[in-house]
């Protein structure tokens, strides 16, 4: 029963904030960002005190419930499992616990983050995995299914469904995806909880903190038969049966065993209670898995990009733009410097899949890997917008509202003449000072003694704030005349 | 009013007459003038009645006044993905028109990406030569060496197999510097000399043009000392008195000619389709006068009305608008006076409509910075006439509007050919025949798009 709940409870959180990175409406976000936010790292990165405090008194409460229920990599571990299940019953057995190999990996994960090497705690973080396999690998499927029905809906003259492009972001971060989604399967269907138990540092830490939980489920050694059950229906591998102990710094509370046991003996039960039942012994033997280790592989995939070569006669070809080579990269609205992005960014790619402007993705650069980069070939960062702002749980993106965002500069725009089209093509153009939503772009003659000559854009760099409209707008492909120029602090103006 | 109608239309059945003309308003009166017209053989079915011709005042040809525009062609992709004429479809629209009595045809080479006129010929190639008046043009809009236009002459003859042309045209005068341009197409290089000779040798039947734009152009070629066989103009209810800025009212270009005795050639007798996709309202009118008629035979009806016009053209793509066509000039059944004013209001109240004049001629295209100009104006248009173009945030139908508009605009238009993306080089202008300033437009539309995304209308 307490199972079923705890079933339903994972269910609902796992279906939600796997929502989070399919919906590009921005609907559930305003309704369940929240469930990103109570994640422990990025709460941790945001130095969000009431949610950390809040995940530690939970997991002295009731043990790790945090893994089973509102971690959404645990739970796919999980529903992983489920098909191991299915295929052998009773699979798993008890193992002893790898408190080194645990520990050695929470001190990567601290050294990483202390010293600034962002790629491997974004690896080791397991909500960020879980972000970049909700956003690399189900949410294609997703749109395209959205696709579909706007196909459908377009047919029906109906605007209830729109369509979305489907373009590959970055390809490292692809390839680190499905390389994670296929060492989790292989690990979660042979033996259940491995990942949690041996690499993830959140797991390490309220591992740690559960042992001393006040909720626990506690094996009864007057109705224990020794069946064992128990022990092979454990996904965490920390029944000890025989000896009638359970591992509570592994144990997730799924409460499985609970149900296996037939003879009533398991029960979640507070600590005042199991005191007055059979203290573990020490474990004598126990066999282990061995266990897989593997790295991400590095390719280098730069990106695909797929020629539109729309022959209709009637339109004239448009390659497309190729990313300029800036001297700083940009960095999002509100992440205030370059800094602060990389310190506190956990490259899970919540805001990378709400972008509705084709902006941000994942970056390949080594020291930033997979964390959001932002560039103009595909759109730029509209002013109406701060979706990213608004979904990023580690205060990497910090909340900016619409107003803040107009008067914040994040780079600047810098003008090319060889590429303008007022120089190439000799006709007169203007589309970046029209779109630009700051008036920080003006038309002069290009000859100060010939007020009629062809006008060329000027920048008054102080009153421009990198947004990037003029260089998506900017006929000249596939290098637009003018581009943006990152800032590495960002500046109010 | 919807009952009313419907009680008149059973009540019309029963008299066996096949459609009303309703030219006053309530039933028993304008019954009996329909029994009338009736009589005198107004019924209008497709392929029931006769088509109407009209008789060229100097060399008799009986032309119907139907006429095909070769323009509008049903297109379908190739394994390329390029747009390519369907041949197949083609034959068949020229088989069922030429059976149901049309007979004047009208292409130029610069139409459809230049694939009108071979298309055009190999339907026609399928039918004896002296069933049909075959229409082309000169459309040395790109050059105006002497050599390269005699070129663009021959190579019609070629492309529509035929050794003489019935019908043709200086392409669209009127454009660009006015008489200067004309001077330089047709004069300083000898070139209308050259024609007057095809058509001294009878390789050219009649000589004519066709005219958009300045009326200084209109008035100093007519008055030429030339003999013009026929001129092509743009007629319809709404440019016969409120034509668009740059263009000249038709009432005084048909009275012009009527002078002279120069027959009529009728374009865009529906702008493009835009008198037949019109504002609900718009439509509700027209259709509560004759329930069972479509949109746009009103247009047809009035185009065809004037003595003077020889021919209307219609760019048909689809077999509908064929039949269609063709119901409402088998035969032509004339407007009545209150009719006329009716159209007249219809036109004042079109007017009102911040509708752009874009007919789709596709002759700004291909804009060289990849811009789909006929598509953004046309979305918009039938935005308006769907009533999504909200005029600001406090509009009742404001939410709906903005997504069907901003959802729509995406399907219609790529997002690299949208407006935001045109360069206002402006070198689409001088090409429209509706003289639109498409740089303008197009910016126009880009900042309600923005105000729309932006929500700040």
């Amino acid at each position: 029963m307490t199972s079923k709940i705890r079933k339903i409870l994972a269910g609902i959180f796992f279906t939600l904030i796997t929502l989070l990175f399919l919906d590009f409406t921005g609907t559930i976000h305003a309704w369940f960002g929240w469930m990103a936010k109570i994640q422990f790292l990025p709460a941790v990165l945001a130095l969000n005190l009431v949610v950390v405090v809040g995940l530690i008194v939970l997991t002295l409460l009731m043990g790790r419930i945090y893994c089973s229920v509102i971690c959404p990599l645990g739970v796919l571990q999980d529903i992983m499992g489920w098909f191991g299940k299915k295929a052998k019953k009773n699979r798993y057995r008890y193992s002893k616990p790898l408190n080194i190999l645990r520990y050695i990996m929470l001190g990567v994960l601290v050294v990483a983050l202390v010293a600034g090497v962002a790629p491997l705690a974004a690896l080791l973080a397991p909500y960020s995995a879980f972000g970049r396999i909700a956003g690399n690998l189900f949410a294609p499927i997703y749109q395209w299914g959205n696709n579909l029905l706007a196909m459908i809906a377009e047919s029906m003259d109906s605007y209830a469904f729109y369509s979305v492009d489907v373009w590959l972001k970055g390809g490292i971060t692809l390839i680190v995806a499905i390389v994670t989604f296929v060492v989790l399967f292989v690990l979660a269907y042979r033996n259940g909880r491995t990942y949690c138990n041996t690499i993830c540092p959140v797991g390490t830490v309220l591992g740690f903190l559960s042992r001393f939980s006040y909720l626990k489920p506690v094996i009864d050694t007057g109705k224990c038969n020794g069946c064992g059950l128990c022990a092979r229906n454990c996904k965490a591998s920390c029944i000890d049966s025989k000896n009638h102990a359970i591992d509570y710094s592994r144990c997730v509370v799924c409460l499985d065993c609970i149900d296996k046991c037939k003879q009533g003996a398991i029960k979640y039960v507070p600590r005042t209670k199991a005191a007055a039942q059979t203290a573990p012994k020490k474990d004598a033997d126990g066999s282990r898995r061995a266990f897989l280790a593997t790295t991400a592989l590095m390719a280098t995939a730069g990106y695909a990009h797929e020629k539109k070569q729309k022959m209709d006669g009637g339109f004239a070809t448009i390659i497309d733009k190729e990313i300029p080579r800036r001297k700083t990269p940009i960095t999002p609205f509100g992440s205030l410097s370059a800094k602060n992005l990389a310190q506190h960014c956990t490259a899970c790619q919540l805001c990378v899949q709400v972008c509705p402007n084709q902006v941000l993705r994942p970056s390949g650069d080594f020291m930033k890997l997979m964390q959001p980069e932002v560039s103009y070939e595909r759109g730029y960062c509209r002013p109406e917008c701060t979706k990213c702002s608004e979904v990023c749980p580690t205060g990497a993106i910090k909340p900016i509202t619409k107003e803040e965002k107009s008067s914040t500069q994040i780079g600047h725009a810098v003008w090319r003449r060889c590429n303008c089209i007022v120089h190439s093509d000799k006709v007169e153009c203007g589309n970046c000072a029209r779109h630009c939503p700051t008036n920080a772009i003006q038309m002069v003659p290009q000859n100060p003694n010939d007020p009629k000559s062809l006008k060329i854009p000027v920048i008054n760099t102080e009153r421009c704030i990198g947004c990037g409209a003029c260089e998506y707008v900017c006929p000249a492909r596939p290098f637009s005349a003018i581009h943006v120029e990152g800032h590495e602090v960002h500046r109010e103006i | 009013m919807n009952t009313n109608e419907m009680g008149r239309r059973s009540f019309l059945k029963k008299l066996g007459v096949a459609t009303a003309v309703v030219s006053g308003a309530s039933s028993l009166s304008s019954c009996s003038s329909d029994n009338k017209q009736a009589a005198s053989g107004t019924q209008s079915k497709a392929g029931q009645g006769e088509m109407t011709y009209r008789v060229h005042p100097t060399n008799g040809d009986k032309v119907s006044i139907l006429g095909y525009g070769c323009m509008r062609w049903p297109m379908k992709k190739n394994d390329q993905g390029k747009d390519i004429v369907d041949q197949e479809k083609v034959n068949e629209l020229i088989d069922y028109a030429l059976a149901h009595g049309v007979n004047y045809i009208d292409t130029a080479p610069v139409y459809l990406q230049g694939q009108s006129e071979a298309a055009t010929g190999i339907a026609l190639k399928r039918h004896p030569r002296d069933k049909f008046f075959i229409a082309t043009k000169m459309s040395n809009f790109g050059t105006t060496d002497f050599d390269e236009c005699v070129k663009i002459y021959k190579n019609s003859l070629e492309k529509l197999q035929v050794d003489y042309i019935d019908y043709y045209l200086l392409h669209s005068i009127g454009g660009g510097k006015g008489i200067e341009t004309f001077n330089e197409r047709f004069i300083n290089n000898g070139l209308l000399d050259f024609l007057l000779k095809e058509r001294e040798a009878g390789r050219i039947r009649n000589l004519g043009w066709s005219f958009h734009g300045d009326v200084k152009v209109f008035d100093h070629v007519l008055a030429m000392d030339v003999k013009w066989d026929f001129v092509q103009i743009q007629l319809n209810y709404v440019d016969w008195r409120h034509a668009s800025r740059g263009n000249v009212n038709a009432e005084y270009l048909q009275a012009e000619l009527d002078k002279k005795g120069v027959p009529s050639v009728i374009m865009e007798p529906l702008l493009g389709g835009r008198l037949s996709k019109m504002a609900d309202h718009l439509v509700a009118r027209l259709k509560q006068r004759r329930p069972e008629d479509s949109v746009a035979s009103w247009a047809f009806r009035f185009a065809g009305h004037h003595k003077g016009v020889l021919t209307v053209l219609s760019g048909m793509t689809y077999k509908e608008h064929l039949e269609d066509n063709l119901r409402t000039y088998s035969p032509l059944e004339p407007l009545t006076d209150d009719e006329l004013a009716f159209l007249e209001d219809t036109a004042v109240l079109y007017k009102n409509y911040p509708i752009v004049d874009c007919n789709d001629c596709k002759y700004c295209m291909p804009c060289p910075y990849g811009i789909d100009i006929p598509g953004i104006l046309l979305h918009y248009n039938k935005c308006v006439n769907e009533g999504n173009v909200p005029k600001s945030s406090q509009d009742a139908n404001y939410r709906e509007a903005r997504r069907a508009y901003l959802v729509s605009y995406d399907r219609t238009v790529e997002r690299l050919r949208q407006a935001d993306h045109c360069t206002g080089c402006g070198q689409c202008n001088e090409h429209c025949p509706q003289r639109i300033n498409i740089p303008k437009e197009i910016e126009r539309i880009d900042k309600f798009i923005e105000q729309l995304k932006q929500e700040t209308l």
